[in-house]
């Protein structure tokens, strides 16, 4: 084997949220990238195979061409001065990075937000107002014996959620794999996922919310009049089976994704399908979980809900974190025209937030962090080029099912982490603001600033 | 550098009850001499103290998470604002880790041990306590439904059993093993919610018993030599008529160390000739057990009134306890580790279970002779939250603001107890700093906590002297950490980064050739994968083991 080529097994993949730790990377170090991804399915296969080394200025900043700590000054600059700076995304970046841009939050009185406002942050919501039953994969794997998809295409969003972890996975106590379970899956319309089902149950658009309803209800042995298949295009029999084999599982599972979260119903949705989880634990023992999107969404979940209480949408500008989705979440304040200024992290909103929300992006000092050019990049004052997590940066990213892993970097890139970025960003402003923003609390009335 | 002077100090670990010295205090440590130009704190009318030193709380990690997430409306109302050099946060029952460790310090805390944490979360809660600011801390490892474990112990593997327990500790970069409810989780997650109720009943499908399971750890606990053996949750927590299987649980220690922890919870009869549901006080009979066997040490995990958060690795006990809560419920299965339930609970003064908790509580206190092995705690943030402790140890020190508030609760519970037999008993200054700081340090093996002599790590509280002992123990006026003088005056004057502190037991290596083929046939992260790197240990200490002969106690005074 040449000296240039290195083998980095157990490597992570943070594409998706299955965040799959059973890489083995075969690494050309002289043209530093990636040759070859073993055990990635395809969506791993070209995030590996596009994160080479672009030959890409360390900063931009207004457009001219800077070295990394001359856009930290102008970055730490714009922060210092900014009145009601929005820090977003976050989710594909290490918890690392995101402690410090939760820090930076913190000490100039900033707003917080994710991009899980835009994904599963119904799902937060439904959760606050009720709780859930839930399970790390590998319990799926092991003991699930019907599996229930609601509302996603994993085939095609998260491959092998179906292989690693879910339908074909074999388990202890699942030890054929698929032979011994049934896999459901509920959608709007077939897709490469459908398959896969034993079941597929298709409703009509928009209705997840009465079909989890009349499920809820069967379970609990009440009464579903047979209109219900007029409203949800599913019949009667067809929920009265479904209930019946939730209730007779030993161990069942409902996945779902955002065909049930950015839909009609949004936090209505998946607080019914929560909720039908947790009914269900009257007659057996049953689980659910929301499929996440980005390699470390859930890592930014958790970051952001340890320093604050709250998962996204926080605001920290009167000394303290207030939570107020709607009023704190970025695209509602950028929509709004409200941040005068912006630091995005590893994240395009420029490329996918509605245009009012784009509008405001271009009238305000941006700045930036990602490996690749984008289109925030392109309307940033400050865009930084840093290098890609688990492929290049270290750290540690949290799986769908809130599992910690540590990345294993596959070879050294020329330009700094989001962490290495963040970090001088936040010493800097730290130096010009002569410490923490003063906590305007004092203007509160007393019994707030307890 | 420091000295200390003019301040009456309480030392119980040597000796030292309220007499004035002076304390100094040299590159964070206690020494014995005052250093050359050495700032001088005046400690006129005060009371000096290690600082405290909770043996069993939840502050961090992946079940805490979900507990501060699921309560927004806990946050809210109790705000945490930054300075100029603290972070800010949030409160309520599960505050922020910042906050956490701000308000731990602002109590004259400097030491806390997170009591429960599945190996799969351990690198989560190490990132959880990293952001932990002043206290130094570690955590507790679930290991009593642990799949590989039980499957070790029904083949009569005892030697590979203890060598896996040793390498779990290692790979997590956890202080002890801690027990909950063992087999229950199985039962729950594999046999349709079900839960243990007999030390004697098989455990789902091994061939295995909580009684066998409880007795293999104690011993290799003991024998490996682990600075705190092992931290046991008993089963049937919370039901009427628990009592008998805690004796039971102790018994099996059979002269060797065991801590049993939040005892209050497993102390409790049922009304004779009722076949269910009320409990009753059996807080003497577990207490007389535990005065007569200096073996056994627990923690009380007293209930106060108000709200709390009910977070267990107990999750059938979650479960029945959504019944009574308010409506929301979390329940995390961890693979081959453990089970989790969560749920946001007040506890009411004028309910009987409450009332009656609440005084077994206090009984378990005031019928205790040793009070270095019946120590302080709320489960917090179970019993209560941490931010209760002044009030507890005013309801200690304080006979009369005792039968006040017994007039308040309860009546009829307070007849099921025994708390009327021992209110006159008065827990002295002394006393309090045996159960709330040295003897927690030393049933944790931290030889450098928990008392002031030369040597000791100098973390120091000095609260002013008051008639209201919750007053007093609320706000201490000076609280120093590592030599430093982090609070003065009552106010923040700098932050600091406390210290992880863990074990690192020898192990043989060729357990790894036994357990690594599980993790490639049943888990779904990679074997290479799962042990936690040195660097999510930041500032930290090795707790050393040490060989250990069977049957020694925690050193009585």
């Amino acid at each position: 084997m040449s000296d240039n080529i290195r083998i980095v097994p157990d490597a992570t993949c943070t594409f998706c949220g299955c965040v799959c730790d059973d890489m083995v990377l075969t690494v050309d170090l002289e043209h530093r990238r990636i040759t070859k991804s073993e055990n990635a399915c395809v969506l791993g296969k070209a995030w590996f195979k596009e994160h080479g080394i672009e030959e890409r200025p360390f900063a931009l900043v207004g457009g001219r061409e800077a070295s990394t700590a001359e856009g930290v000054e102008a970055a730490a600059q714009i922060l210092a001065n900014a009145q009601f700076p929005v820090i977003y995304g976050l989710s594909d970046t290490t918890c690392e990075a995101q402690r410090v841009a939760v820090a930076i939050a913190d000490m100039i009185g900033g707003n917080l937000d994710t991009t899980t406002s835009v994904c599963h942050g119904p799902t937060g919501i439904a959760f606050q107002a009720g709780g859930e039953s839930t399970a790390s994969l590998g319990e799926i794997k092991n003991r699930a014996d019907l599996v229930v998809f609601w509302g996603g295409n994993p085939a095609e969003a998260h491959p092998r959620l179906f292989t690693r972890y879910a339908v074909t996975a074999k388990g202890m106590y699942i030890p054929n794999g698929k032979k011994d379970r049934t896999i459901v899956l509920v959608d709007v319309r077939r897709t490469p996922s459908t398959p896969v089902a034993d079941i597929f149950i298709q409703v009509k658009p928009r209705s997840d919310f009465e079909v989890l309803w009349a499920l809820r209800a069967l379970v609990k042995g009440r009464k579903v009049d047979p209109s219900i298949e007029q409203r949800t295009g599913v019949s009667l029999a067809v929920l009265e089976d479904l209930a019946g084999r939730m209730k007779s599982c030993r161990y069942g599972a409902l996945l779902f994704g955002m065909g049930l979260t950015m839909n009609r119903g949004r936090h209505f949705n998946a607080g019914a399908l929560l909720a039908l989880a947790t009914d269900l634990n009257e007659f057996t023992h049953f689980v659910a979980k929301p499929v996440r999107g980005h390699g470390n969404v859930t890592g930014a979940d958790n970051v952001v809900s340890w320093s604050t209480g709250f998962p996204f949408g926080v605001n920290f500008s009167r000394g303290y974190p207030r939570f107020n989705p709607g009023e704190f979440t970025t695209v509602d304040l950028l929509s709004r025209a409200e941040a005068d200024a912006a630091l995005i992290i590893a994240s395009d909103p420029a490329s996918n937030f509605p245009q009012a929300a784009i509008e405001h992006l271009k009238r305000i000092p941006v700045i930036s962090l990602d490996p690749k050019l984008t289109h925030t990049g392109q309307i940033s004052r400050v865009a930084f080029t840093t290098a890609t997590y688990g492929i290049n940066a270290p750290g540690t990213v949290y799986r769908m099912d809130d599992v910690p892993i540590t990345l294993r970097p596959a070879f050294d890139s020329p330009y700094p982490s989001d962490e290495q970025v963040l970090a001088a960003i936040r010493d800097r402003v730290r130096e010009l603001l002569g410490g923490n923003r003063p906590a305007i609390s004092t203007r509160q009335p007393a019994a707030a600033a307890s | 550098m420091l000295r200390i002077v003019n301040g009456r100090v309480y030392d119980p670990a040597n000796g030292v009850d309220g007499a004035v010295r002076d304390i100094c205090v040299q590159d964070g440590k206690i020494v014995a001499d005052p250093p050359p130009g050495a700032r001088t704190i005046d400690a006129r009318g005060m009371v000096v103290m290690p600082g405290g030193v909770d043996i069993h709380c939840h502050i961090a990690g992946p079940k805490v998470n979900l507990a501060r997430k699921v309560q927004p409306e806990d946050h809210r109302h109790d705000v945490h604002p930054r300075t100029r050099f603290t972070r800010s946060g949030t409160g309520g029952t599960v505050p922020s880790t910042f906050a956490t460790g701000y308000r731990y310090a602002a109590m004259g805390y400097t030491a806390a041990m997170e009591a429960a944490v599945t190996p799969l979360g351990a690198r989560h809660t190490l990132e959880e306590l990293h952001d932990t600011p002043v206290i130094d801390k570690g955590f507790f490892v679930l290991m009593g439904n642990n799949v590989l474990l039980f499957r070790l112990l029904q083949e009569g593997r005892r030697e590979e059993f203890r060598q896996a327990l040793a390498w779990w500790l290692a790979a997590t970069k956890g202080y002890a093993p801690k027990l909950v409810n063992p087999g229950g989780d199985e039962m729950w997650k594999g046999e349709r919610n079900a839960n243990i109720t007999d030390l004697d009943q098989k455990i789902g499908p091994f061939d295995l018993t909580p009684r066998k399971v409880i007795a293999e750890f104690i011993e290799a606990g003991n024998e490996l030599g682990l600075p705190h053996p092992v931290h046991i949750h008993c089963n049937n927590l919370g039901h009427s008529g628990n009592y008998q299987t805690t004796l039971e649980t102790m018994r099996m220690a059979e002269g060797r160390r065991a801590h049993i922890t939040h005892i209050q919870f497993h102390s409790y009869g049922s009304v004779a000739g009722k076949s269910t549901d009320n409990p009753t006080s059996k807080a003497r009979e577990i207490a007389e057990y535990v005065n007569t066997h200096p073996n056994i040490s627990a923690d009380v995990g007293a209930v106060m009134f108000g709200r709390s958060t009910s977070m267990t690795g107990d999750a059938p006990l979650a479960y029945m306890l959504r019944r009574f809560g308010g409506g929301k419920w979390v329940n995390a299965d961890t693979e081959h580790e453990s089970g989790c339930g969560i749920v946001p609970f007040t506890y009411q003064d004028r309910v009987y279970t409450n009332a009656l908790q609440w005084a077994i509580g206090l009984e378990l206190f005031l019928l205790s002779e040793d009070p270095w092995r019946m120590v302080f705690s709320t489960d917090h943030p179970n019993g209560g939250s941490f931010m209760s402790y002044p009030r507890l140890i005013r309801l200690l020190m304080d006979a009369e603001f005792r039968k006040e508030q017994m007039a308040k609760v309860n009546q009829q519970a307070l007849e099921h107890s025994g708390l009327r037999d021992c209110q006159s008993r008065e827990y002295t200054l002394s006393e309090i700093a045996i159960i709330t700081r040295a003897a927690p340090a030393r049933l944790l093996g931290l030889a450098s906590k928990g008392h002031l002599g030369v040597g000791a790590d100098a973390d120091i509280t000095i609260y002013e002297e008051d008639a209201d002992k919750e007053k007093m123990f609320s706000t201490p006026r000076y609280v120093i950490k590592d030599g430093e003088p982090i609070i003065e005056d009552h106010e923040f004057r700098t932050d600091h980064e406390g210290r992880l502190l863990h074990v690192a037991p020898d192990y043989d290596q060729g357990i790894e050739q036994v357990i690594q083929p599980f993790f490639e046939d049943y888990y779904s992260i990679q074997f290479g994968n799962y042990p936690v790197a040195d660097r999510y240990l930041h500032h930290h200490q090795t707790v050393p083991t040490a060989p250990q002969a069977a049957g020694s106690a925690a050193s009585a005074v």
